[in-house]
């Protein structure tokens, strides 16, 4: 399988999450926010320091700093889907 | 018949909510504060159909978890002050994630009506949804509006009147499924809760097994409370426990799962989108504004134009002002006769409202400003180009406008700080802003570097400056690493689609803002002018060590007989002469009178009291009793100066008197040490008021004042000690 850390896609990558790490508050945030398993997530941008990362979910934006991207283990897509 | 309904509006952060209240509400509004917190509430009424309608505008929030102070406020009052009805105000454009905090309402099992709003923008990308079955789906009626162009408003009111009225059709408490395994839980825990008296409601007793699933801090502590603590909690246990081990996922995470489950299930046949990654206008801007290269210079120069519009532009207002009260306090001092009374109104109550009412232009374009950034999405962006400095600083992306305001003036910074969500960011950048030198230290800087240090004035006082941003750095790792150990909130911010702002809004959200300091603020400081007023005007009777007056008349007397003799062998030019002469003797006289009054009133003995304590600092009495009159306002320093050395209160920062004054009394090694004093030590006073304000906390002010006036001592001891040592001296 193919799974691994979302801090570890690149610009323009998409997985879909497998689950979330970590606890409390975080985590929940975050399931409200729609990072829940199976849903598709896209690679948007790093910030010009590397850091925080944009990611678009269920048609929104959102950062996350990559230390909390490492809590987010996704199964990363194979397929290109850049169309710019 | 006069009905009357309740009803308090929720809604995901930039769902457009503050939009459909005000739409709701027109002008009908009054904006205040939660109980003990600082998170604003507003109300408003209106009539529809012959019901009053009286509506609460709730924080935004994702959720109705208890992690936030906003979500508890939200969830409180739906919960206890039971409104007759819930507003949520759903944003189409990002449905699925909106749709969760619907969920929750729906589990509550209060009357619900839906505003589906931004379906302009929804429209635009693409997305169809069909609202009509999504409201027999929920069982809720969904009704489109366009916020921003009011498009919507009346179908809302008239279906907030339906609903309240149990006359809409769609309208029916539905019960989300969680899942057979879920289910069996929850019934488990509504079996249990309802053998109690306490929660005898159905609906009510499925919430708080549903929210015991989510693991929910506030409805474990009501269980706790409870005569049903052990059963329920031991349940709880054996729930997780089961659940895990037949599903292999935590009861929170199944939860969410499942409502997303549900959301997913019923947009299957509403929703549909035409179009699939286009790429939107909104994300063509965003390639620019936070491109890798060009992110940094355009946020520097947003920065900068807010801080030129505020502080450069916001001077000619001020100016104004200024001027307005300092001709208010000449014709009322005109007006009323020599004395107490006058003394009070134009020294205390004049000039105390004026240093108020000078920083209403600053406030007010601040806020502007600010309330552009966050109405067109740009705040989110500029959080998440700086968020990677601030963060190796404790702090959050957003704490960057504040401590850049903070140069300004330190009184909107911490006003600013109201952009910050956690509680933890928004005091430790409170706590810390002071030490961001502002404008009104300057003029110190100016006055005793320009003394003391001549060419090198300028290198002198760049070094206080960084020295202050060095020490905010410093206090910021220290405090993170002390007192805020632990409680890092989640970064997770939401970058939403920027937006043509309205007029009308943004001045609604930066009229909500200034009013509050015009309101809030202008008490404390106004009663603390006068107090410095009353210190160093009493005692009014003073044991002169000589009689002022009689040689003032001796004086007078003298010069006439002079006077005469000229004027008798017609010498008018000599008679001129004299007479400047007289005025200049005179004026000394009073001087030294006045000198003697200040040193005598309660404010110089003050100064003399705390003398012991400045002393290692080498500072003297008229340095202390500087000191204590900038705590009102740090500029306030020199005209202190400026009557203690006698050069007369008119002189600015530039008066050559006054320096030489200043090099008399200071050495440079005192003068630098006074200065970093004076750069850190205790906020002024319209700060504090700021900070309590915005911290809601005395405690808070208070440890402000304590850590900072230490520090001060410290630094200031150090660097005279330390140089002394060194033979700087
Ligand atoms: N295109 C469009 N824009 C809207 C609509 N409703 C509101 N807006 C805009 O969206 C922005 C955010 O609206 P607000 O009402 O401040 O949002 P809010 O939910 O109160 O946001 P918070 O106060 O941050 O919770 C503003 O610039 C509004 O003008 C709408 O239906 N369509």
């Amino acid at each position: 399988m193919n799974i691994r850390k979302l801090s570890e896609l690149k610009t323009g990558e998409k997985g879909i999450i497998e689950r979330v790490t970590g606890v409390g508050r975080f985590r929940q945030r975050l399931m409200e926010m729609g990072f829940v398993p199976g849903a598709e997530i896209v690679v948007e941008k790093f910030a010009p320091l590397r850091n925080p990362i944009e990611y678009v979910l269920k048609g929104y934006h959102v950062s996350l700093r990559h230390d909390e991207a490492e809590k987010v283990m996704v199964r990363k897509l194979e397929e290109q889907t850049e169309d710019h | 018949m006069a009905k009357k309904i309740t009803i308090a509006i929720v809604g995901n952060p930039n769902s457009g909510k503050t939009t459909i209240f005000n739409n709701i509400t027109g002008a009908h509004q009054k904006v205040g504060n939660w109980p003990g917190v600082t998170v604003e509430k507003k109300e408003g009424i209106t009539t529809y159909d012959g019901c009053t309608i009286q509506a609460v505008d709730l924080p935004g929030t994702y959720s109705l978890t208890a992690y936030s102070l906003e979500e508890i406020i939200a969830r409180n009052y739906i919960i206890g002050e039971k409104p007759d009805l819930v507003v949520d105000v759903i944003d189409a454009s990002t449905l699925e994630r909106n749709l969760y905090l619907a969920t929750q309402l729906i589990d509550l099992g209060v009357k619900l009506v839906f505003a589906l709003n931004m379906v302009d923008v929804a429209r635009s990308r693409g997305l169809i949804i069909d609202h009509e079955n999504l409201s027999l789906l929920m069982g809720v009626p969904f009704v489109p509006t366009v916020g921003s162009k009011n498009q919507g408003t009346k179908d809302l009111l008239k279906a907030i009147v339906g609903v309240a009225e149990d006359r809409e059709s769609v309208s029916r408490h539905i019960h989300i499924n969680y899942g057979l395994e879920l289910e069996e839980e929850i019934e488990q825990f509504q079996g249990l809760i309802r053998t109690s008296a306490s929660f005898p409601d159905e609906h009510h007793s499925r919430w708080m097994g549903i929210k015991l699933l989510e693991n929910d801090e506030e409805v474990i502590k009501e269980i706790e409370k409870s005569p049903l603590k052990k059963k329920v909690l031991d349940q709880l246990g054996k729930s997780k426990a089961h659940l895990n081990e037949i599903l292999g996922e935590d009861s929170e995470t199944l939860m969410a799962d499942r409502r997303y489950g549900f959301i997913h299930g019923a947009l299957k046949e509403t929703f549909r989108q035409a179009q699939r990654n286009r790429r939107y206008l909104s994300d063509q801007v965003d390639m620019v504004l936070t491109n890798r290269l060009l992110g940094f210079p355009i946020f520097i120069f947003f920065i900068w134009a807010m801080f030129q519009l505020t502080f450069s532009v916001g001077q000619y207002p001020m100016d104004w002002i200024d001027a307005g009260v300092g001709l208010l306090a000449r014709v009322v001092g005109d007006l009323m006769g020599e004395g107490l009374p006058r003394n009070l109104v134009v020294g205390g109550l004049i000039s105390g409202v004026g240093g108020v009412a000078v920083f209403l232009p600053n406030i007010f374009i601040l806020f502007f400003c600010i309330a552009l950034f966050e109405d067109t999405g740009y705040m989110a962006r500029a959080a998440f180009i700086m968020d990677k400095v601030m963060h190796t600083l404790g702090l959050h992306g957003k704490s960057f406008i504040p401590m850049i305001m903070g140069f300004g003036c330190n009184v909107p910074a911490i006003m600013a700080t109201r952009v910050l969500e956690s509680r933890r960011d928004r005091i430790l950048t409170i706590l810390i802003n002071p030490l961001i030198s502002c404008s009104a230290r300057l003029p110190v800087y100016v006055l005793i570097a320009g003394a003391l240090f001549g060419a090198y004035a300028g290198n002198v006082i760049f070094s206080l400056y960084v020295i202050g941003i060095l020490l905010a750095i410093l206090m910021g790792q220290i405090f993170k690493r002390t007192l805020f150990r632990g409680e890092i909130a989640p970064f997770v911010l939401e970058l939403p689609p920027y937006r043509m702002p309205t007029l009308k809004g943004t001045l609604i959200h930066m009229w909500e803002r200034g009013s509050i300091f015009i309101r809030k603020m202008g008490g404390v400081i106004l009663v603390g002018s006068i107090l410095v007023w009353a210190l160093s005007s009493f005692p009014q009777t003073v044991d002169y060590s000589r009689d002022y007056d009689m040689e003032k008349r001796k004086i007078q007397e003298r010069y006439a007989i002079q006077k005469e003799e000229l004027m008798q062998s017609w010498q008018s030019e000599k008679v001129q002469l004299l007479t400047r002469e007289m005025n200049l003797k005179i004026a000394e006289l009073e001087a030294l009178r006045k000198d003697e009054f200040q040193e005598n009133s309660f404010l110089g003995r003050l100064g003399k009291a705390i003398v012991p304590f400045l002393r290692p600092l080498g500072f003297d009495w008229k340095g202390g009793v500087a000191l204590l009159t900038g705590f009102v306002a740090k500029e306030i320093v020199v005209s202190t100066f400026g009557i203690l050395y006698q050069v007369g209160e008119k002189e600015g920062e530039e008066s050559e008197g006054l320096r030489t004054a200043i090099r008399n009394a200071m050495t440079p090694l005192i003068g630098y040490a006074f200065m970093v004093f004076v750069l850190v030590y205790t906020p002024c006073l319209a700060t504090l008021a700021a900070i309590r304000r915005e911290t809601g906390s005395w405690g808070w002010t208070g440890f402000s004042v304590g850590y900072s006036l230490i520090l001060a001592w410290i630094l200031a001891f150090v660097i005279y000690r330390g140089g002394m040592i060194l033979g700087l001296g």
